[in-house]
């Protein structure tokens, strides 16, 4: 059975260049970056390399990339220092559908005594930004607010939210969560608003464990982690070489395979989603109205659960993820579909399609031709929607 | 993804009995698109009117969701009704080979549902279980999934839950907003008879000394005996505030779990003493 992978929203195959690139750090050149001899110095030349590569494609400066392990520690390192930084402000925006490592930080500090204010979307999953507008104050330490949701893949207006970050926020920080973006659409940092960014290596096929958090020149920083004098002191810890170098050549290799992205893997995601809503009644596209990524399809089919769905999927080979609550363990339907209103009739059996530069039409076709007959067997099954699905 | 039995993917991928019986003698219906699952039971009797001859269902739900509705219709076919009532959530689970915990409420719903439609034949009082019924047996302590004390405290005795995250797998209440878990553990206290009536409330406001008093009290009085009972320990090294400032002892010093351990205590601290109180640990 062909495995086909839609799922690279939750995590990418490493690409196979990626792994050549980072594989002689293991075993060979294994010396430690910060070392005075020869065998952490050639080990430095090339955690540099890719450093300037990573700031290439963000459109950065080297000295701007801060290595991470994870976009979580990215966003923590992010939003905490932003309120070291101001300890007399005490005023934190988000938006209800950020993802966990931003939501639940904020949320937690929250319970700490901060102000937290978590802006709505609307039923396509759009922010309004005069509530915005509207819930910056002099208190406000930082604005935090993703660039691309990983479950629907609706992109936010990031520029437009940073120059009202600029001009009411009295200096507040402005924090993208660009895990989901970084990759797959053009970011330039010279030019943005943008003052830090979050980015995770294990979702654009370099390995898990690896993430980057952009801090923009000038702005003041009070680091999460303290010890060494790591990256220029901004983030404590022996390098995790292997991967920062695996980080370097993905980030290459995302700038050159960008235009497929925009361009192949889009006319894929548009065709399955063409193609599902006209095979299977009662379906509707999750922020389908919305400027999306162009590798995600989020829909939502009424009268089934996605974890069956899902389950069933996965028996033809097909992996792709959930916005329901039985996959997750959690009992709620997704906080994302919750937010943007999506009913209960189809949030519960909603499916996230993700794809990347490895699928092919091939793929396409398999998930036209599997899914139809999952989603009929499982209404079959069930004891609601019969007056609308026997008509 | 879970781990789940051969006989649960079994049951899931090939579903016994789905579908309706026209003619049924009895039909229960529990859960609702809103919750995310949904059972509907239908039940066919011997011409005795005592025995169940055929036994359908239709599920909306997880896989575990089908798969109990599946093994709940196979294990009351032949059966009497007072034989099926005696039916268990537990014994659907056994039946196939066991559930996640997190999957529990799955049997629990096929369990309903045949006491729905049992009930509902009889004539006799309905149990409810969610809020789609308007009569509640009890009052409604989840309000996100419409659950009742009268049968969380069913679930909780038949299945010896001690826990409310136990209740949550169990039942799903408190899965939602979490507002009701307080009201949860205080249901578990009452069935396991352990519930303390003296049981220190939350004071509505406290003067600083009165708080740091209180503080030290449930340190010594709540605390600190659990953490004795695992060898552990700690010391109370200072109070800033709302800042309470600890340093673990014996076992819990050095613990790769203390953490967790000064999680606990800031929970305790805040559900006795104040909900400002945030648990430092200190060397010292």
């Amino acid at each position: 059975m062909k495995e086909i992978y839609a799922d690279n929203n939750a995590t990418t195959k490493v690409d196979e260049a990626v792994f050549e690139e980072m594989r002689p750090y293991f075993c060979e050149l294994y010396g430690n970056p910060s070392s005075m001899h020869f065998f952490g110095g050639q080990v430095q030349k090339k955690v540099d390399e890719a450093r300037n590569r990573v700031a290439q494609l963000l459109g950065a400066s080297p000295e701007e990339i801060v290595f991470t392990a994870c976009g979580t520690e990215s966003d923590n390192a992010a939003i905490r220092s932003a309120l070291e930084v101001y300890p007399e402000r005490r005023h934190i925006i988000t938006t209800r559908v950020e993802h966990p490592a931003v939501l639940t930080l904020c949320r937690n500090l929250g319970k700490r005594g901060y102000r937290v204010t978590e802006l709505n979307v609307d039923g396509e999953g759009r922010l309004d930004l005069d509530e915005l507008r509207g819930a910056i104050d002099q208190d406000t330490a930082i604005v935090s607010v993703m660039y691309a949701n990983n479950e629907t893949g609706v992109v936010f207006p990031i520029e437009e939210i940073g120059k009202i970050v600029k001009e009411k926020g009295k200096g507040a920080f402005f924090h993208t969560d660009a895990v989901q973006a970084v990759g797959k659409i053009p970011l330039d940092m010279a030019t943005s608003t943008v003052d830090m960014l979050s980015l995770s290596g294990h979702k654009l096929h370099a390995p898990k464990g690896i993430g980057v958090l952009y801090l923009r020149k000038g702005v003041p920083f009070r680091p999460f982690l303290v010890g060494g004098h790591q990256e220029r002191s901004r983030r404590a810890g022996t390098e995790n070489t292997a991967a920062i170098i695996a980080l370097g050549k993905a980030c290459e290799l995302a700038a050159l395979h960008m235009a497929d992205e925009n361009g192949r893997v889009k006319a894929m995601r548009d065709r399955l989603e063409k193609e599902l809503l006209a095979l299977i009644p009662h379906a509707r596209i999750n922020g389908g109205q919305a400027e999306r990524l162009p590798n995600t399809l989020s829909i939502a089919f009424e009268f089934v659960e996605g974890e069956a769905i899902l389950m069933l999927l996965s028996e033809k080979g097909i992996c792709a993820s959930s916005g329901s609550a039985c996959t997750s363990g959690s009992l709620e339907p997704s906080h994302v579909l919750r937010a943007m209103g999506v009913p209960f009739t189809c949030a519960h059996g909603s499916v996230r399609f993700s794809l990347s530069r490895f699928n092919d039409d091939s793929d396409i076709e398999a998930i036209i031709r599997e899914l139809p007959p999952v989603i009929e067997r499982l209404r079959q099954m069930s004891p609601f929607g019969r007056e609308f699905l026997d008509k | 993804m879970w781990d789940y039995t051969d006989k649960v993917r079994d049951h899931f991928l090939n579903p016994h009995n789905v579908g309706e019986i026209k003619d049924a003698d009895a039909v229960g219906e529990v859960g609702s698109l809103a919750c995310g699952d949904a059972l509907k039971l239908y039940i066919k009797l011997d011409e005795d009117k005592n025995r169940i001859i055929d036994a359908k269902f239709q599920t909306f739900g997880c896989a575990s969701a089908i798969a109990s509705s599946s093994a709940l219709t196979d294990i009351i076919k032949g059966r009497t009704l007072d034989e099926a009532l005696a039916v268990s959530n537990q014994e659907i689970a056994d039946y196939l080979g066991g559930l996640p915990e997190e999957k529990m409420h799955c049997s629990v719903m096929g369990q309903e549902a045949l006491e729905v439609a049992i009930a509902k034949y009889r004539g006799g009082p309905v149990p409810t279980h969610n809020h789609d019924h308007e009569e509640l047996e009890g009052d409604v302590v989840c309000k996100c999934f419409g659950l009742t004390d009268v049968f969380l405290k069913k679930v909780i005795a038949a299945n010896k839950l001690t826990t409310a995250e136990q209740v949550t797998h169990f039942t799903k209440a408190g899965g939602a907003c979490g507002g009701c878990l307080p009201r949860i553990k205080e249901l578990i206290a009452e069935v396991l008879g352990t519930e303390a009536k003296e049981t220190p409330k939350k004071p509505e406001k406290l003067t600083n000394l009165r708080k740091m008093q209180l503080i030290q009290e449930t340190l010594e009085k709540e605390i600190r005996p659990l953490l004795w009972a695992d060898g552990g320990d700690l010391e109370l090294v200072d109070i800033s505030g709302s800042e309470v400032q600890i340093a673990f002892r014996k076992a819990c010093a050095g613990c790769s779990a203390s953490g967790n351990t000064a999680k606990f205590v800031e929970a305790k601290l805040r559900e006795l003493v104040a909900d400002d109180i945030v648990v430092v640990e200190v060397e010292g």
